[in-house]
């Protein structure tokens, strides 16, 4: 049975993050809002899976955990403290030990010109994990074992355009773990990778979580690969988040007219050829610039309620770990 | 790429499975002969309807071209001319092709709402359209001709999901309706069998299974199917583990001696690395080149 | 060695370069600073800069006496005592020619060098720290960039003690603008990227970050900079003292000019005077940008692929450039 996210002191607790950019220039100023109240937990131990398409803000989420860019409204709280509190200025070396981002392109996120040794020496050396060339030299290697990229030694000293996307990849969850992490925020791992070596990504990151007890916050389009690794699901959409809740409930009842949507699109060759069943497909994602009341799906959802365009739906919980915003469901 | 042998019936979905390295992009362009140098091509023919596009020469190859054969690449912005406008884009090619400036424009109209974007967006640059729209700008001018054949090199790919449901869905209405074949490459096997009337497998440059589609999603032979079957979690049923497979697909310089699969494969014999096992007919539309059926 | 690490294959479909998984480690850096050394056009550079630089070197060996002794009659051209005639003031042209090498040529490097780094520092600051910092100092290289430069040298030159450190002074001063701009755009870019955040979320400190990941992905610009400084001061030098701003006592190929014009070289006809000193100008400034080129070739594809195309073409003699060849012959492996 997988966690729930009641009664436990959760390792992330993100309320009401918002995050909005400046677009437009000189007198005609507009904002994009790229992110609107995003609000959810991650258990120890537990993976959430945040699905949305393009522009439904999840990239922008995830960096705003990391602490890389700041956040237009909301609070952040890890491991209990309210982290802009605690850390106003900047996140400290200590958040910086334990919560890590992997990137989704395996190739820019190593820098071209240094070895796989200065990749993964650099957080032993900045967050005092070991001392001299030799100590380094042996964590390193024992890094890219954990990774399983063998011969560690030999890897260590190549340069990035040496190995393939999938090594790549691998040497990126190592840096993460060079700083022994609570939490992971993964960045579409997988999505940039060959399809026949992803699942071996997939279950490396499953391992790590059991064994090491590693939370994570994985991003993806891609509604399967969310369910084979999440715990919880939560989908997002045009910077709202619009359902969420443990993966499985979500996958056999799925409520938001949008999380239908996104299941009914994914390729599903066990349900037969030529499924023209399901659900029309209209529309497309609205502007994120000063976008209008009510609920973002409205101008596509074939359930549409006037409501729907007044005001953003609260959210609803079906059942203890199942919750969607969605007009439909409020009574 | 090594010794690749299909043929494409009228009006059928030919689909060509396969991971990076395997070649898949590099048929598509080797039929209609636009690869890179230094590419070049040294044995086999292209056989349209009995001529050979391999003895063509420049003159014929242009009439060839878009009228018998045409493409719809992976990236609608690296295909659209980020300075000219749309309806530019699609007459040109009719223009080039004989068509008068007036009746290229009519068929541009038509084009736009077969595939369903709006004629006003005509006098649009390409990057003032979604992705989608500019993926289905780019199959209007593909049509443009009204080719008997498409050849589609991962035309969804860069899209979200729903929007490649949607063109997908769009594709299909429109091969209805005009009846071409589609020569359709992708690695996402899930969706070929979805789409495809028979699919070929390619690995390192080689097919090394090829089916019709239910049979080749029922019944897969080769190890690599299996093992691409095995990197697709699902969405409904059980859950399970998948593996995926080990290793990664190999350097195209520096091939593996015998089945070029054998060093990532787990029913490898002794004689793998030996010998390049020879094509197996199992039935007599389901082939595979694999020592296990020899 | 891998024999195709000289040429790295380029992927048929896309054209672009492919990676090569085998071989022994070699640092990107070190194999860009190779296959540029190894291009035909920077052979022809380095070779033309070695012979003047051996020149600068070995001027005592090569022309053993003073230059600004006076060995003749005036605007005598050239015979076998003076290989390239006497100037307006009966000194030998070719001794002036060697010696003044050096003069030239250490200005030009070491001004090359100064501007660069000077351009780097800004640059780098400017491009990484947004905000007040950019601002500030964007707007203090666009100061310098839009004030005219000759105007600019020849004020300051006016009323700086001469010597060849004002010249230096003054030539670094005008000339670090520009490279500091394309610095500052490179790093703008490069600050972007995945692994940039990487280091941010690894807690790496800003000063680690801009010199040891975003400056040794910039070897190519910094180079082809440095070049374009060497170029640009070797001209600006040259002008400065043919305008008669530098101490014309010091013999340099700009003074040479200067005392050439003095002499009214053009109307006696004395070409053996000017032409030699501008002549080695323009090959030093040639030289150098055949290196630049060199450079190019090795970091754009897209010019990679034209040698190509004509390198396959004239092989297979098939005249078609609008589509792949097809050549019936057994696949050599």
């Amino acid at each position: 049975m997988p966690p729930s996210n009641k009664g436990l002191a959760p390792i992330l607790d993100v309320r009401g993050m918002t995050k909005h950019f400046p677009a437009g220039i000189l007198f005609n100023k507009k904002q994009v809002h790229a992110v609107e109240n995003a609000t959810f937990t991650v258990q120890y131990s537990q993976v959430v899976a945040l699905v949305g398409e393009s522009g439904s803000g999840k990239t922008t989420t995830i960096r705003m955990i990391a602490r890389l860019i700041p956040v237009t409204q909301g609070e952040i709280f890890f491991e209990g403290a309210n982290i802009f509190k605690t850390e106003p200025r900047g996140a400290s070396m200590d958040y910086r030990s334990k919560v890590q981002l992997i990137f989704q392109d395996p190739f820019a996120s190593l820098n071209a010109v240094q070895t796989i040794e200065h990749h993964l020496a650099r957080p032993l050396i900045i967050h005092k994990k070991a001392f001299g060339r030799q100590e380094i030299h042996e964590r390193v290697c024992d890094l890219l074992d954990t990774v399983e990229l063998k011969p560690a030694s030999e890897i260590a000293n190549r340069y990035p355009h040496q190995l393939s996307g999938g090594q790549r990849q691998r040497v990126s969850i190592a840096r993460a773990l060079a700083v022994d992490p609570k939490l992971i925020l993964a960045d579409e791992p997988i999505s940039m990778l060959d399809v026949s070596i992803r699942m071996g990504v997939l279950n490396l990151i499953d391992k790590l979580k059991e064994e090491r007890g590693i939370s994570y916050v994985y991003i993806t389009h891609d509604l399967a690969s969310a369910r084979y690794i999440g715990d919880q699901i939560m989908v997002m959409y045009a910077g709202h988040m619009v359902e969420g809740g443990d993966g499985e409930a979500i996958m056999r009842e799925a409520a938001h007219p949008y999380t239908q949507l996104l299941l009914s699109a994914v390729p599903n060759p066990q349900a037969g050829l030529h499924t023209d069943k399901g659900i029309r497909v209209r529309g497309e994602v609205p502007s994120l610039i000063d976008p209008p009341p009510g609920c973002p799906f409205g101008a596509r959802c074939p359930s549409v309620i006037n409501i729907c365009h007044q005001i953003m739906p609260a959210k609803k919980e079906l059942t203890p770990n199942h919750w969607v915003r969605c007009h439909l469901y409020s009574s | 790429m090594d010794d690749v042998s299909f043929a494409i019936q009228p009006g059928e979905v030919v689909g060509l499975a396969g991971e990076s390295g395997s070649g898949k992009s590099t048929i598509a362009h080797a039929i209609l002969r636009i690869l890179h140098p230094p590419a070049l091509i040294t044995g086999g023919q292209v056989l349209f309807k009995g001529r050979d596009v391999m003895e063509m020469n420049d003159a014929e190859l242009g009439q060839f071209r878009w009228s018998k054969i045409s493409i719809v690449f992976q990236s609608a912005m690296n295909a659209l001319n980020p300075v000219m406008k749309i309806r530019d884009q699609l007459t040109d090619v009719m223009v080039h092709h004989g068509l008068s400036k007036a009746d290229a424009n009519t068929r541009a109209l038509n084009l736009f709402k077969l595939v369903g974007i709006d004629p006003q967006r005509l006098d649009t640059y390409p990057h003032q359209l979604s992705g989608g729209m500019r993926q289905r700008a780019v199959i209007a001018i593909a049509l443009a001709l009204d080719p008997p054949i498409l050849i589609m090199d991962e035309p969804t790919t860069a899209l979200d999901v729903v929007v490649q449901k949607d063109i997908l869905q769009q594709i299909s209405v429109l091969r209805e309706k005009l009846g071409f074949s589609i020569l359709f490459i992708t690695h996402d096997l899930s969706l070929l069998v979805e789409i495809s009337t028979r699919i070929a497998i390619m690995y390192a440059g080689e097919i090394v299974e090829r089916a019709p589609a239910r049979e080749l999603f029922e019944t897969p032979l080769h190890p690599y199917t299996l093992g691409l079957m095995n990197s697709f979690p699902s969405i409904s049923g059980l859950k399970h583990k998948l593996t995926g497979i080990p290793g990664s697909p190999p350097d195209l310089i520096d091939v593996p001696t015998g089945c070029r699969f054998h060093p990532r494969c787990p029913k490898v014999m002794a004689i793998c690395s030996k010998t390049v096992p020879g094509i197996k007919f199992i039935s007599s539309d389901h082939s595979v080149s694999c020592h296990l059926f020899n | 060695m891998n024999p195709n690490a000289k040429a790295s294959p380029c992927d048929p479909v896309t054209g672009e370069t492919q990676s090569i998984t085998h071989g022994k480690p070699v640092s990107t850096q070190i194999d860009f600073l190779r296959r540029t050394i190894t291009q035909p056009k920077a052979i022809i550079g380095l070779v033309i800069l070695g012979v003047f630089i051996l020149m600068a070197l070995f001027a005592p060996l090569i022309a053993p006496n003073n230059p600004n002794k006076y060995v003749g009659l005036a605007h005598e051209p050239p015979t076998i005592n003076h290989w390239l005639g006497t100037t307006g003031q009966g000194q030998d042209v070719f001794t002036q020619l060697v010696w003044g090498s050096r003069i030239s040529l250490l200005i030009g490097f070491s001004v090359g060098i100064l501007s660069t780094i000077l351009g780097l520092a800004i640059g780098m600051i400017s491009g990484y720290i947004p905000g007040v910092v950019d601002g500030v100092l964007n707007m203090f290289t666009n100061v310098f960039l839009l004030i005219p430069g000759l105007p600019l040298l020849i004020t300051l030159a006016s009323f700086l003690p001469q010597g060849m450190l004002t010249v230096m002074l003054v030539l670094t001063f005008t000339g670090w603008a520009w490279p500091a701009r394309v610095f500052r755009s490179q790093v703008l870019c490069l600050r972007e990227k995945d692994f940039v955040s990487a280091s941010v979320v690894s807690g790496e400190r800003t000063p680690r970050i801009v010199f040891s990941e975003i400056l040794p992905n910039m070897l190519s610009l910094v180079m082809s900079s440095l070049f374009g400084a060497v170029i640009y001061t070797i001209g600006a030098d040259a002008g400065l003292a043919f305008l008669g701003f530098e101490n014309v006592n010091i013999v340099s190929w700009g003074t040479m000019l200067y005392w050439a014009s003095n002499s009214s070289a053009l109307l006696q006809e004395a070409w053996w005077t000017f032409v030699p000193p501008g002549l080695c100008i323009a090959l030093v400034s040639f030289a150098t940008t055949m290196l630049i080129y060199a450079m190019d070739e090795v970091t754009n594809p897209r010019l990679r692929s034209e040698k190509d195309i004509t390198r396959v073409l004239k092989k297979y003699r098939t005249g078609s450039k609008r589509a792949t060849p097809v050549v019936k012959e057994p696949a050599t492996r």
